[in-house]
């Protein structure tokens, strides 16, 4: 892609307000994760327990928890946390789905019967008890996590780029292009692969949000990442258990997730309409 | 015959379907010369885009070539492997496709695909092939061709983009074109001009054209020959001269008069051919035609009719026909 077609990609992003908004949103977010030693005020893990349960202040903008960390630190770090978990899944889970999607829509036909039978398997696992029977046996864990993503999410990645290349395997285009002479690497990677990422981006970006709050979930629940690597999830647990003393707590660990996972569905809608090439001119067809 | 670029031999071709295998192609013999052009006819289901398809190497996964050879420019395409196959496409045999809506990959735009096309050819960079992409585009009647370059196909028309897929089979001047139902997608207007597109191309452009259309009009407008099919098989082959004016079989006969463009006056029905085309998963030991034949004896049911050469290049497959 020329950077002109990327320029108006940007443009008609930006020009959906919802689309805008959930790119400032994730860009936000995305931020805070790569920036988060130099924004972060104080060291998230540094106890002082002298400051406990301090509500918010010009010295700690969000308060501190029961340990007397600051607040504000241990969200920016949260954000780290979350962001690298469910790009690095969601991304790897993709990865594999696309090949393995598209080997089985334009490969031999036993070959797809396989795999389809692989990812039929896969989904059968619901991933909230997959993930807790993972966790019993190789223990919580930042990786434990990724890797139930990982392994829950291919086939749904995977069935819908088979079906794309299914779709498009017998389309004109495809025969015009063999009628040429291309051969099927060719067809594979310069025809069907960009005609199938769009779908598979726009999944992707929209499955990020349901793993930051999976992550959050589990960590809540102590089965996700461990303490004290701070976690909304684990920040969100501590408010509750100290929702008495300290109210803020729970409201200061629920709105990044909250504003996080509305930013990347909005920015996830948004994509979806620009990505349309039918759509991108103004002109709906 | 000497001189043929594609020279199709006694081929049989069937698809593997539920309830067993149809023939779509039973015995079929053709061949082009260079700098001619075939025309195909026949109606839905004859078999003639299998044909088209046949003679590019692009049937489908459960099609089986049974019996007889395709040669393009005297080499077996059965004795190549599937790369070198893949080879000779767009360079030795290329194809226009039916709707020309669907016939570019919607993503890339008419420039890019045009460029790629050429992946083919080795020592030319990419800004000699866009020009020779943009030279392509003008020489079949686009104007802007510059602009057009940029455009993705959804922002072209139909005919326009009928014309970049001409331009796109022609790019690497391959001695052979199949045009598979060129106009068909296409309404009237832009059907006489791709048609006239075809008939300037046709002067001077010196390789084969095959034109597989059921639309006898567009035949009689392009080709010097023309081969009519019938559940799988060339019934009459022969000059479009000869085949106009002096049909033998009974189906070309039929299919002639049912015409609308042959018909003088006012008529209140449209002829028609009774009776529907056979079963070609089991198809009649005798002439296919037959149930639907209004000459046919009992000889045309019981045995498989004769191939009857009539005069210099035309032939006619039947039992009732003499030179």
């Amino acid at each position: 892609m020329s950077s002109g077609a990327d320029r108006s990609l940007l443009r008609s992003l930006v020009s959906d307000p919802m689309g805008a908004l959930g790119l400032v949103l994730v860009l936000l977010f995305l931020a805070m994760a790569l920036f988060a030693p130099w924004l972060a005020p104080a060291d998230p893990v540094k106890l002082d327990v002298t400051q406990k349960f301090q509500p918010p202040s010009l010295t700690h903008w969000a308060g501190t928890d029961q340990l007397g960390r600051d607040l504000l630190s241990r969200i920016i770090y949260g954000a780290r946390t979350a962001v690298s978990i469910a790009v690095t899944s969601v991304g790897l889970a993709g990865l594999i789905g696309l090949l393995l999607g598209m080997i089985a829509g334009y490969g031999p036909r036993w070959l797809d019967a396989i795999l389809v039978l692989l990812f039929d398997s896969l989904s059968s696992l619901p991933m909230i008890l997959f993930a807790l029977a993972v966790i019993t046996v190789i223990g919580p864990g930042t990786s434990t996590l990724i890797l139930v993503v990982v392994i829950v999410s291919i086939p749904g990645y995977a069935r819908l780029i088979r079906a794309q290349t299914l779709g498009l395997s017998g389309a004109d285009f495809i025969q015009a292009e063999r009628a040429m002479g291309a051969g099927p690497v060719r067809v594979l990677l310069r025809h069907l692969l960009p005609n199938v990422v769009g779908p598979l981006v726009i999944l992707l970006s929209m499955d990020i949000p349901v793993v930051i709050m999976l992550e959050a979930g589990l960590s809540y629940l102590n089965l996700g990442v461990r303490p004290p690597t701070p976690s909304w999830g684990n920040i969100l647990y501590d408010g509750y258990t100290s929702l008495r003393s300290a109210p803020y707590m729970v409201l200061i660990a629920g709105l990044p997730l909250v504003l996080s996972t509305l930013g990347f569905t909005f920015l996830g809608e948004g994509l979806r309409d620009a990505l349309d090439p039918k759509l991108r001119h103004g002109v709906p067809r | 015959m000497t001189g043929a670029v594609l020279q199709i031999e006694g081929l049989k071709l069937d698809y593997a379907v539920p309830g067993g295998r149809l023939h779509a192609l039973r015995h079929v013999s053709l061949s082009i010369k260079k700098g001619e052009v075939l025309g195909i006819a026949g109606e839905s289901g004859c078999g003639k885009s299998t044909l088209a398809a046949a003679m590019i190497g692009l049937t489908g996964a459960n099609a089986r070539q049974s019996a007889g050879t395709i040669r393009l420019g005297g080499q077996d395409m059965a004795s190549l492997s599937e790369d070198d196959r893949r080879r000779l496409r767009g360079r030795k045999i290329a194809m226009v496709f039916q709707d020309p809506m669907t016939a570019f990959n919607p993503v890339l735009t008419i420039g890019g695909q045009l460029t790629d096309f050429q992946h083919n050819i080795e020592g030319l960079g990419r800004a000699e092939k866009r020009a020779r992409a943009q030279a392509m585009l003008s020489r079949v009647g686009l104007s802007d061709p510059a602009l057009i370059m940029g455009r993705y196909p959804h922002e072209l028309s139909g005919g326009m983009r009928q014309r970049a897929a001409i331009a796109a089979a022609l790019l690497l001047q391959p001695e052979v074109l199949i045009a598979d139902e060129p106009t068909t997608a296409l309404d009237v207007t832009m059907e006489a001009q791709i048609i006239h597109l075809f008939r300037e191309l046709r002067d001077d452009y010196d390789g084969a054209m095959v034109i597989v259309t059921h639309h006898l009009g567009v035949i009689a407008e392009l080709c010097d020959r023309v081969a009519i099919m019938y559940a799988g098989e060339v019934v009459e082959e022969g000059p479009v001269d000869a085949i106009y004016h002096g049909a033998r079989h009974p189906y070309t006969r039929a299919l002639m008069a049912c015409d609308p463009a042959m018909i003088e006056g006012r008529t209140a029905r449209l002829p028609t051919i009774g009776g529907a085309l056979p079963d070609l998963r089991s198809p009649p030991p005798g002439c296919a035609f037959a149930p639907r034949c209004p000459l046919a004896t009992d000889r045309c049911r019981a045995e498989a009719p004769p191939d009857v050469q009539l005069t210099a290049g035309h032939r006619a497959l039947c039992h009732e026909v003499r030179p």
